[in-house]
Protein backbone atom coordinates (compact mmCIF):
# COMPACT_ATOMS: atom_id res chain seq x y z
CA UNK A 1 0.00 0.00 0.00
CA UNK A 2 2.83 2.55 1.26
CA UNK A 3 4.57 1.23 -1.96
CA UNK A 4 1.61 1.94 -4.36
CA UNK A 5 1.51 5.68 -2.88
CA UNK A 6 5.32 6.18 -3.13
CA UNK A 7 4.99 5.38 -6.45
CA UNK A 8 1.89 7.16 -7.30
CA UNK A 9 3.42 10.45 -5.67
CA UNK A 10 6.68 10.26 -7.27
CA UNK A 11 4.78 10.20 -11.01
CA UNK A 12 2.56 13.05 -9.54
CA UNK A 13 5.48 15.36 -8.28
CA UNK A 14 6.49 14.91 -11.82
CA UNK A 15 3.24 16.03 -12.94
CA UNK A 16 3.25 18.86 -10.64
CA UNK A 17 6.30 20.35 -11.79
CA UNK A 18 4.48 20.45 -15.07
CA UNK A 19 1.37 22.63 -13.95
CA UNK A 20 -0.46 21.10 -11.18
CA UNK A 21 -0.70 21.04 -7.33
CA UNK A 22 -1.53 17.91 -5.39
CA UNK A 23 -2.93 17.52 -2.07
CA UNK A 24 -2.66 14.24 -0.39
CA UNK A 25 -5.03 13.73 2.12
CA UNK A 26 -3.82 11.09 4.82
CA UNK A 27 -7.14 8.66 5.93
CA UNK A 28 -6.66 9.77 9.54
CA UNK A 29 -7.81 13.72 8.38
CA UNK A 30 -11.18 12.42 7.18
CA UNK A 31 -11.77 9.47 9.41
CA UNK A 32 -13.75 11.11 12.23
CA UNK A 33 -15.37 13.26 10.22
CA UNK A 34 -19.06 12.68 8.75
CA UNK A 35 -20.18 11.64 5.44
CA UNK A 36 -21.12 15.05 4.57
CA UNK A 37 -18.45 16.85 5.86
CA UNK A 38 -15.56 14.35 4.45
CA UNK A 39 -17.30 15.37 0.90
CA UNK A 40 -17.20 18.88 1.61
CA UNK A 41 -13.87 18.94 2.62
CA UNK A 42 -12.32 17.44 -0.19
CA UNK A 43 -14.08 19.27 -2.53
CA UNK A 44 -13.29 22.43 -0.87
CA UNK A 45 -9.86 21.08 -2.11
CA UNK A 46 -10.18 20.61 -5.43
CA UNK A 47 -12.31 24.00 -6.20
CA UNK A 48 -8.90 25.37 -5.16
CA UNK A 49 -7.72 23.55 -8.51
CA UNK A 50 -5.86 21.67 -6.23
CA UNK A 51 -5.71 17.09 -7.35
CA UNK A 52 -6.43 15.34 -3.98
CA UNK A 53 -4.78 12.14 -3.67
CA UNK A 54 -7.04 10.73 -0.54
CA UNK A 55 -5.56 7.75 0.97
CA UNK A 56 -8.72 4.91 1.05
CA UNK A 57 -11.74 5.14 -0.51
CA UNK A 58 -15.16 6.75 -0.09
CA UNK A 59 -17.81 4.93 0.61
CA UNK A 60 -20.31 4.31 -2.58
CA UNK A 61 -23.10 6.81 -0.77
CA UNK A 62 -20.14 9.28 -0.45
CA UNK A 63 -18.71 8.81 -3.53
CA UNK A 64 -22.69 9.15 -5.33
CA UNK A 65 -23.15 12.31 -2.94
CA UNK A 66 -19.72 13.82 -3.71
CA UNK A 67 -21.03 13.64 -7.65
CA UNK A 68 -24.78 15.64 -6.39
CA UNK A 69 -22.30 17.97 -4.36
CA UNK A 70 -20.32 18.96 -7.48
CA UNK A 71 -23.26 19.14 -9.60
CA UNK A 72 -24.62 21.61 -6.84
CA UNK A 73 -21.26 23.87 -7.30
CA UNK A 74 -21.35 24.11 -10.98
CA UNK A 75 -20.91 27.16 -12.10
CA UNK A 76 -19.03 29.64 -14.55
CA UNK A 77 -15.50 28.89 -13.61
CA UNK A 78 -15.63 25.34 -11.20
CA UNK A 79 -17.03 23.06 -14.25
CA UNK A 80 -16.51 19.80 -12.28
CA UNK A 81 -14.77 17.16 -10.78
CA UNK A 82 -12.54 14.37 -13.01
CA UNK A 83 -12.39 11.24 -10.35
CA UNK A 84 -10.81 7.87 -9.78
CA UNK A 85 -10.85 4.92 -6.89
CA UNK A 86 -8.25 2.67 -7.18
CA UNK A 87 -8.86 -0.60 -5.17
CA UNK A 88 -7.10 -3.75 -6.09
CA UNK A 89 -9.68 -5.53 -4.34
CA UNK A 90 -13.19 -4.66 -6.36
CA UNK A 91 -11.06 -6.02 -9.88
CA UNK A 92 -9.91 -9.80 -8.97
CA UNK A 93 -11.85 -12.59 -10.11
CA UNK A 94 -10.08 -15.35 -8.88
CA UNK A 95 -11.69 -17.18 -5.48
CA UNK A 96 -8.19 -16.74 -3.68
CA UNK A 97 -7.73 -13.39 -4.32
CA UNK A 98 -11.03 -12.43 -3.41
CA UNK A 99 -10.98 -14.28 0.25
CA UNK A 100 -7.32 -12.66 0.68
CA UNK A 101 -9.07 -9.03 -0.48
CA UNK A 102 -11.80 -9.73 2.19
CA UNK A 103 -9.43 -10.10 4.78
CA UNK A 104 -7.69 -7.14 4.24
CA UNK A 105 -10.56 -5.17 3.30
CA UNK A 106 -11.89 -6.64 6.90
CA UNK A 107 -8.60 -5.36 8.50
CA UNK A 108 -8.72 -1.63 6.79
CA UNK A 109 -11.77 -1.15 5.37
CA UNK A 110 -11.94 2.33 3.68
CA UNK A 111 -8.41 2.99 4.34
CA UNK A 112 -7.45 0.04 1.36
CA UNK A 113 -6.75 1.86 -1.99
CA UNK A 114 -6.62 5.59 -2.94
CA UNK A 115 -9.17 8.07 -4.65
CA UNK A 116 -7.99 10.72 -6.91
CA UNK A 117 -10.17 14.07 -7.37
CA UNK A 118 -9.27 16.65 -9.85
CA UNK A 119 -10.94 20.03 -11.23
CA UNK A 120 -12.27 18.89 -14.42
CA UNK A 121 -10.23 21.87 -15.58
CA UNK A 122 -7.46 20.84 -15.17
CA UNK A 123 -7.87 17.03 -15.09
CA UNK A 124 -9.35 15.98 -18.62
CA UNK A 125 -9.73 12.41 -18.15
CA UNK A 126 -8.64 9.82 -15.81
CA UNK A 127 -8.32 6.50 -17.14
CA UNK A 128 -8.06 3.27 -15.23
CA UNK A 129 -8.48 -0.03 -15.87
CA UNK A 130 -6.63 -3.10 -13.58
CA UNK A 131 -3.54 -2.57 -14.39
CA UNK A 132 -2.35 1.02 -15.11
CA UNK A 133 -4.67 4.63 -14.54
CA UNK A 134 -3.88 7.53 -16.73
CA UNK A 135 -3.91 10.70 -15.76
CA UNK A 136 -4.71 12.98 -18.47
CA UNK A 137 -4.25 17.08 -18.03
CA UNK A 138 -6.55 19.48 -19.98
CA UNK A 139 -3.53 20.43 -22.11
CA UNK A 140 -3.36 16.81 -23.38
CA UNK A 141 -0.47 15.74 -21.34
CA UNK A 142 -0.97 12.14 -20.37
CA UNK A 143 1.06 10.82 -16.80
CA UNK A 144 1.45 7.09 -16.46
CA UNK A 145 1.20 4.92 -14.05
CA UNK A 146 2.02 1.09 -13.58
CA UNK B 1 -43.12 -28.31 9.63
CA UNK B 2 -40.90 -27.65 6.39
CA UNK B 3 -43.37 -28.18 4.14
CA UNK B 4 -45.54 -25.19 6.38
CA UNK B 5 -42.39 -22.90 6.47
CA UNK B 6 -41.84 -23.10 2.66
CA UNK B 7 -45.53 -22.07 2.20
CA UNK B 8 -45.42 -19.43 4.70
CA UNK B 9 -42.26 -17.87 2.72
CA UNK B 10 -43.90 -18.26 -0.57
CA UNK B 11 -46.95 -16.48 0.37
CA UNK B 12 -45.20 -13.62 2.57
CA UNK B 13 -43.20 -13.25 -1.20
CA UNK B 14 -46.56 -13.39 -2.95
CA UNK B 15 -48.16 -10.63 -0.84
CA UNK B 16 -44.92 -8.90 -1.07
CA UNK B 17 -45.11 -8.21 -4.78
CA UNK B 18 -48.90 -8.33 -5.07
CA UNK B 19 -48.61 -4.80 -3.21
CA UNK B 20 -45.94 -3.41 -5.48
CA UNK B 21 -48.49 -3.57 -8.85
CA UNK B 22 -45.96 -2.13 -11.32
CA UNK B 23 -42.45 -2.24 -10.72
CA UNK B 24 -39.94 0.90 -11.55
CA UNK B 25 -37.47 0.13 -14.33
CA UNK B 26 -34.86 2.66 -14.65
CA UNK B 27 -32.73 3.12 -17.08
CA UNK B 28 -29.07 4.75 -15.55
CA UNK B 29 -26.29 5.46 -17.55
CA UNK B 30 -23.63 7.90 -18.34
CA UNK B 31 -24.73 10.77 -21.01
CA UNK B 32 -25.04 9.91 -24.86
CA UNK B 33 -24.96 6.09 -23.47
CA UNK B 34 -28.39 5.34 -25.43
CA UNK B 35 -30.69 5.30 -22.80
CA UNK B 36 -33.19 7.38 -24.58
CA UNK B 37 -32.89 5.40 -27.69
CA UNK B 38 -33.30 2.12 -25.66
CA UNK B 39 -36.38 3.73 -24.07
CA UNK B 40 -37.85 4.55 -27.48
CA UNK B 41 -37.24 0.83 -28.48
CA UNK B 42 -38.97 -0.82 -26.04
CA UNK B 43 -41.72 1.59 -25.84
CA UNK B 44 -41.96 1.39 -29.94
CA UNK B 45 -42.06 -2.32 -29.42
CA UNK B 46 -44.98 -2.48 -26.93
CA UNK B 47 -46.46 0.46 -26.93
CA UNK B 48 -46.31 1.70 -30.63
CA UNK B 49 -45.22 5.25 -29.88
CA UNK B 50 -41.78 6.87 -28.72
CA UNK B 51 -40.50 8.47 -25.53
CA UNK B 52 -38.28 11.31 -25.90
CA UNK B 53 -36.12 13.22 -28.03
CA UNK B 54 -32.86 11.86 -28.66
CA UNK B 55 -29.70 14.22 -29.73
CA UNK B 56 -25.65 14.09 -30.49
CA UNK B 57 -25.33 16.46 -28.07
CA UNK B 58 -24.63 15.40 -24.33
CA UNK B 59 -27.50 15.75 -22.08
CA UNK B 60 -30.15 15.58 -24.49
CA UNK B 61 -32.26 14.44 -20.92
CA UNK B 62 -32.04 16.68 -18.39
CA UNK B 63 -35.47 15.73 -16.42
CA UNK B 64 -37.01 12.32 -15.33
CA UNK B 65 -39.32 10.99 -18.16
CA UNK B 66 -41.74 8.30 -16.95
CA UNK B 67 -44.07 5.73 -19.52
CA UNK B 68 -46.76 4.06 -17.21
CA UNK B 69 -48.04 0.24 -17.41
CA UNK B 70 -45.95 -1.03 -20.47
CA UNK B 71 -46.73 -4.54 -20.70
CA UNK B 72 -43.96 -7.19 -22.28
CA UNK B 73 -44.65 -10.87 -23.63
CA UNK B 74 -42.26 -13.15 -24.53
CA UNK B 75 -41.94 -17.08 -24.60
CA UNK B 76 -45.51 -17.22 -22.53
CA UNK B 77 -43.83 -15.03 -19.60
CA UNK B 78 -45.13 -11.25 -19.09
CA UNK B 79 -44.08 -8.23 -17.41
CA UNK B 80 -45.11 -4.95 -16.76
CA UNK B 81 -43.22 -1.99 -15.55
CA UNK B 82 -43.16 1.87 -15.32
CA UNK B 83 -40.00 3.30 -17.11
CA UNK B 84 -37.92 5.74 -15.58
CA UNK B 85 -35.78 7.18 -17.93
CA UNK B 86 -33.15 9.14 -16.12
CA UNK B 87 -30.75 12.09 -16.90
CA UNK B 88 -26.99 10.87 -17.60
CA UNK B 89 -24.93 11.04 -14.62
CA UNK B 90 -21.60 13.38 -15.25
CA UNK B 91 -19.19 14.03 -12.88
CA UNK B 92 -18.41 17.45 -14.95
CA UNK B 93 -20.76 20.00 -17.09
CA UNK B 94 -19.50 22.58 -19.03
CA UNK B 95 -21.80 24.97 -21.01
CA UNK B 96 -18.30 25.54 -23.77
CA UNK B 97 -18.65 22.05 -24.71
CA UNK B 98 -22.21 22.61 -25.75
CA UNK B 99 -20.98 25.82 -27.54
CA UNK B 100 -18.37 23.81 -29.33
CA UNK B 101 -21.82 21.50 -30.35
CA UNK B 102 -23.06 24.99 -32.02
CA UNK B 103 -25.06 26.77 -29.48
CA UNK B 104 -24.66 30.21 -28.69
CA UNK B 105 -23.89 31.46 -24.72
CA UNK B 106 -27.15 31.71 -23.96
CA UNK B 107 -28.62 28.39 -24.67
CA UNK B 108 -25.57 26.71 -23.63
CA UNK B 109 -25.39 27.90 -20.24
CA UNK B 110 -29.36 27.24 -19.98
CA UNK B 111 -28.71 23.81 -20.78
CA UNK B 112 -25.99 23.04 -18.46
CA UNK B 113 -28.22 24.37 -15.64
CA UNK B 114 -30.54 22.11 -16.54
CA UNK B 115 -28.45 19.50 -16.75
CA UNK B 116 -26.94 19.92 -13.28
CA UNK B 117 -30.34 19.65 -11.84
CA UNK B 118 -30.98 16.70 -13.93
CA UNK B 119 -28.03 14.59 -12.88
CA UNK B 120 -29.12 15.62 -9.31
CA UNK B 121 -32.54 14.40 -9.86
CA UNK B 122 -30.89 10.79 -11.32
CA UNK B 123 -29.29 10.55 -8.25
CA UNK B 124 -32.21 10.86 -5.94
CA UNK B 125 -34.36 8.48 -8.48
CA UNK B 126 -31.74 5.96 -7.25
CA UNK B 127 -33.30 5.23 -4.14
CA UNK B 128 -36.99 4.70 -5.74
CA UNK B 129 -35.79 1.83 -8.55
CA UNK B 130 -37.14 -1.77 -8.26
CA UNK B 131 -34.37 -2.79 -10.94
CA UNK B 132 -31.86 -0.58 -12.98
CA UNK B 133 -30.69 -1.23 -16.54
CA UNK B 134 -27.44 0.52 -16.28
CA UNK B 135 -26.60 1.21 -20.54
CA UNK B 136 -23.36 1.99 -21.20
CA UNK B 137 -21.53 3.17 -24.44
CA UNK B 138 -19.23 -0.31 -25.73
CA UNK B 139 -17.23 2.01 -27.88
CA UNK B 140 -16.35 3.84 -24.52
CA UNK B 141 -14.20 3.58 -21.30
CA UNK B 142 -16.21 1.17 -19.27
CA UNK B 143 -14.26 1.52 -16.27
CA UNK B 144 -15.27 5.23 -15.58
CA UNK B 145 -15.70 6.15 -11.81
CA UNK B 146 -19.54 7.17 -12.62
CA UNK B 147 -20.38 4.07 -14.04
CA UNK B 148 -18.42 2.06 -11.11
CA UNK B 149 -20.28 4.36 -8.60
CA UNK B 150 -23.51 3.73 -10.39
CA UNK B 151 -23.23 0.06 -9.93
CA UNK B 152 -21.85 -0.07 -6.40
CA UNK B 153 -24.85 2.16 -5.09
CA UNK B 154 -27.33 -0.31 -6.77
CA UNK B 155 -25.56 -3.23 -5.71
CA UNK B 156 -25.19 -1.57 -2.30
CA UNK B 157 -29.28 -1.17 -1.79
CA UNK B 158 -29.91 -4.78 -3.60
CA UNK B 159 -31.38 -3.56 -7.02
CA UNK B 160 -31.22 -6.23 -9.81
CA UNK B 161 -29.15 -4.58 -12.02
CA UNK B 162 -28.83 -5.49 -15.83
CA UNK B 163 -25.81 -3.57 -17.68
CA UNK B 164 -26.35 -3.08 -21.26
CA UNK B 165 -23.40 -1.94 -24.08
CA UNK B 166 -25.24 0.12 -26.59
CA UNK B 167 -23.60 0.92 -29.94
CA UNK B 168 -22.93 -2.54 -30.80
CA UNK B 169 -23.54 -1.52 -34.14
CA UNK B 170 -19.89 0.98 -34.43
CA UNK B 171 -16.69 -0.79 -35.44
CA UNK B 172 -14.92 0.99 -32.29
CA UNK B 173 -17.56 -1.54 -29.79
CA UNK B 174 -15.60 -3.44 -27.16
CA UNK B 175 -18.06 -5.96 -25.71
CA UNK B 176 -14.88 -7.52 -24.00
CA UNK B 177 -13.87 -4.46 -22.32
CA UNK B 178 -17.23 -4.19 -20.86
CA UNK B 179 -18.00 -7.62 -19.93
CA UNK B 180 -14.31 -7.38 -18.33
CA UNK B 181 -15.19 -4.14 -16.09
CA UNK B 182 -17.59 -6.04 -14.96
CA UNK B 183 -17.47 -9.66 -14.03
CA UNK B 184 -20.07 -10.05 -11.48
CA UNK B 185 -22.92 -9.10 -13.97
CA UNK B 186 -24.07 -10.24 -17.19
CA UNK B 187 -23.61 -7.89 -20.19
CA UNK B 188 -26.03 -7.88 -22.90
CA UNK B 189 -24.86 -6.39 -26.07
CA UNK B 190 -27.42 -3.86 -27.95
CA UNK B 191 -27.74 -1.66 -30.83
CA UNK B 192 -30.84 0.49 -29.27
CA UNK B 193 -30.85 2.25 -32.27
CA UNK B 194 -31.51 -0.31 -34.86
CA UNK B 195 -32.72 -2.92 -32.23
CA UNK B 196 -29.40 -5.39 -32.97
CA UNK B 197 -30.03 -8.09 -30.05
CA UNK B 198 -32.67 -6.56 -29.19
CA UNK B 199 -34.73 -9.95 -28.08
CA UNK B 200 -31.62 -11.00 -26.09
CA UNK B 201 -32.41 -7.55 -24.19
CA UNK B 202 -36.16 -8.60 -23.32
CA UNK B 203 -34.81 -12.08 -22.41
CA UNK B 204 -32.66 -10.34 -19.66
CA UNK B 205 -35.36 -8.00 -18.70
CA UNK B 206 -37.08 -11.25 -18.09
CA UNK B 207 -34.05 -12.99 -16.31
CA UNK B 208 -34.13 -9.78 -14.19
CA UNK B 209 -37.67 -8.92 -13.05
CA UNK B 210 -40.17 -11.72 -14.55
Amino acid sequence: MAKTLMRFMKVSLRWQVDTMMLQFVPYTEVEELGSARRVHKLLDIVKQDKVVVLQGRLTKEEEKDLIAITMENINETFKGIELAVIDESTESKDFLKKAKSNFYNFLLGDRRGFTVIGPSSMVKEIKRDPHKIELMTADGKRKKRK
Amino acid sequence: MIELLKQFVSKVFRNLFKRKKHIKLGLYGPPNAGKTTLANRICKDWLGEEMGAVSNIAHETREIQIKEEIHIKSGGKELTFNLVDTPGIATKIDYEDFMKSGMDEKEAKQRAREATKGVIESIKWLDEMDTVVVCLDATKDPYSQVNITIIGNLQARNIPVLIVANKVDLRKANMKRVQAAFPQYEVIGISAKYGKNIDAFYEGLFAMAG
